[in-house]
């Protein structure tokens, strides 16, 4: 498959229908795998890792689960292009900056992604809308059973799959959602609950993993513990955390609703009007309102079906999207912040004036003593 | 005090961790501090940083071996990169590394997959180990009769390898 047939349509994953959508955006579950008798990619000299690369690459490729893949060599492909693999998702920020000597391949429906020569020989990744920890590892171990019976994997006795990074060693696993907590967020408690999560042996980064800024009010959590536990175990505890986060922000979203409806309100209707109306505006601020406008669809302050609207914006709207789609050749900053904010007052002229008249109430908390 | 993580700036962001009761000093400069996404210390775990950082410490007690024998990899390279360089790295630096897997991540023994090919030579492993402990108990506890029983499976089992 092209890479422009890939970009042509969006990822399975971000339709936003899978369990828990309205606060789930998606879930994702990774492995890392290395290959015995050859040295990690970041200490193995080039002619290693092309070695290396040849040995993988046709496995990968020969997958059923690859059936009509894009997969490329990472210096096919161009800045702009892998800036949008990233902004998807389906690779690394580390993986963009390689170039001869690594490899990605993705399926068709980008739920699917196995980098080559990453930070491990072998980087494999699941993405599944809403909350699907659990179907995301299974089809996950799945493929990397079919993988296992043709490479032959570095596996310590004690210490399980031997990764480039004492962090990962053990399963390989790294297990995440990405939430949405607005109401947590408005609610001041958000810093409470990353609190917790922490000391349970969790970790809560920004939108694009490791190191970066939350925006838009979304979360990454993941597993930090490798070594010791079953993958089974890790997903299932992690599980047990993002329900518990579901119940605190549907909890947070109720309680302003009812003691605050004047500062909900006025974030979604200033989100809104700013959106509909500006002329130019950077990513993050575009993040920061379309967040506001996903909570309005989920509180019934605009139809339902605007919801795949948003979606899309949350994505077009990012700076290397924006760029493949334009006609000019390399925006400046600021004629991208122009064409964001026209891309966005195109779409939200479908868009009905917030209706805070018949505000449909989550479902009612079921501890709400304990969080009064 | 310069920054831990790039060397040259002088440290401005200094913190602490507790974990597991073993406490964790790292000191930044503060565009590396802006970098690791440490500027709310709430959303932020040490954790992230410790490959390169707590490291040192730890690896400096596993000093006996310096150099993989496979790759060529040293403790030095370790310490910059908080990467290791191959899959014999793990043998070769493992007294140093036990207590940084440690302190990331609590157990020291993985109890998930098991590759299917690994499955049977490894069980097997784990039965011959317990066998040869059993059997030098019941040497030590001079109970000769178990000790024979212990030795003819050990050396059924070993047959069969």
């Amino acid at each position: 498959m092209k890479i422009e047939s890939l970009f042509s349509s969006g990822g399975e994953w971000a339709r936003n229908d899978g369990p828990h959508h309205q606060i789930v955006i998606s879930s994702r579950v990774r492995l890392a795998r290395n290959l015995r008798g050859h040295p990690f990619p970041g200490w193995a000299k080039k002619n290693d890792r092309l070695q290396i690369l040849e040995l993988i690459k046709p496995q990968v490729e020969a997958l059923p689960e690859m059936n009509d893949a894009l997969s490329s060599y990472l210096q096919e492909l161009s800045a702009l292009e892998k800036q949008v693999l990233v902004e998807r998702h389906l690779i690394s920020r580390e993986h963009a900056a390689k170039g001869s000597g690594s490899a990605v391949v993705v399926n068709k429906k980008q739920t699917l992604s196995i980098m080559i020569n990453e930070e491990d020989h072998l980087r494999m990744q699941v993405l599944r809308p809403g909350l699907q920890l659990r179907n995301a590892f299974k089809a996950l171990d799945k493929v990397d059973s079919t993988l296992e019976a043709k490479l032959d994997y570095a596996f310590h006795p004690q210490l399980g799959y031997l990764t480039a990074c004492p962090t990962n060693v053990g399963t390989g696993m790294r297990a995440s959602a990405m939430v949405h907590l607005p109401g947590l967020v408005l609610s001041e408690q958000i810093n409470q609950v990353i609190q917790a999560i922490n000391k349970i042996g969790l970790a809560v980064r920004g939108l694009y993993g490791e190191g970066t800024e939350a925006m838009g009010n979304l979360f990454q959590i993941s597993n930090q513990i490798t070594l010791g536990e079953p993958e089974e175990e890790i997903i299932a505890q992690l599980n047990k955390v993002i329900e518990k986060i579901i119940e605190n922000e549907e909890n947070a979203r109720h309680i302003l609703l009812q003691k605050k409806p004047g500062t909900l309100m006025d974030n979604i209707g200033r989100g809104f009007g700013i959106l509909s109306h500006a002329y130019a505006m950077t990513s993050k601020e575009a993040l920061n309102l379309l967040s506001f406008l996903k909570l309005g669809v989920d509180l019934g302050f605009f139809p339902p079906e605007r919801q795949a609207d948003i979606d899309d914006l949350f994505i077009v709207t990012q700076p290397a999207h924006l760029q493949s789609n334009a006609t000019q050749q390399k925006l400046s900053p600021e004629e991208r912040d122009a064409l964001r904010a026209e891309i966005i007052r195109e779409k939200l002229k479908l868009f009905p004036n917030p209706n805070t008249g018949k505000v449909v109430l989550p479902k009612p908390p079921t501890n709400e003593t304990h969080n009064e | 005090m310069v920054c831990d993580v790039c060397k040259t700036n002088p440290a401005t962001v200094f913190l602490t961790q507790i974990v597991e009761g073993k406490m964790q000093k790292v000191n930044l400069c503060e565009s590396c501090s802006k970098e690791k996404g440490v500027t709310d210390p709430l959303s932020f775990a040490l954790v992230d940083l410790l490959p390169g950082l707590g490291a040192e410490e730890e690896m400096e007690k596993g000093a006996a071996v310096q150099r993989c024998p496979a790759c060529g990899f040293t403790q030095a390279d370790f310490k910059k990169t908080g990467r290791l360089g191959c899959a014999v790295c793990y043998d070769t630096f493992a007294e140093g590394l036990g207590g940084l897997l440690k302190a990331m991540h609590r157990r020291t023994t993985h109890s998930g997959k098991v590759p299917a090919r690994l499955k049977r030579s490894i069980e097997m492993g784990v039965r011959l180990n317990q066998l040869k402990r059993d059997l030098d108990k019941a040497v030590s506890e001079e109970n000769y009769e178990t000790a024979a029983q212990l030795r003819d499976q050990l050396r059924e089992l070993e047959q069969t390898k």
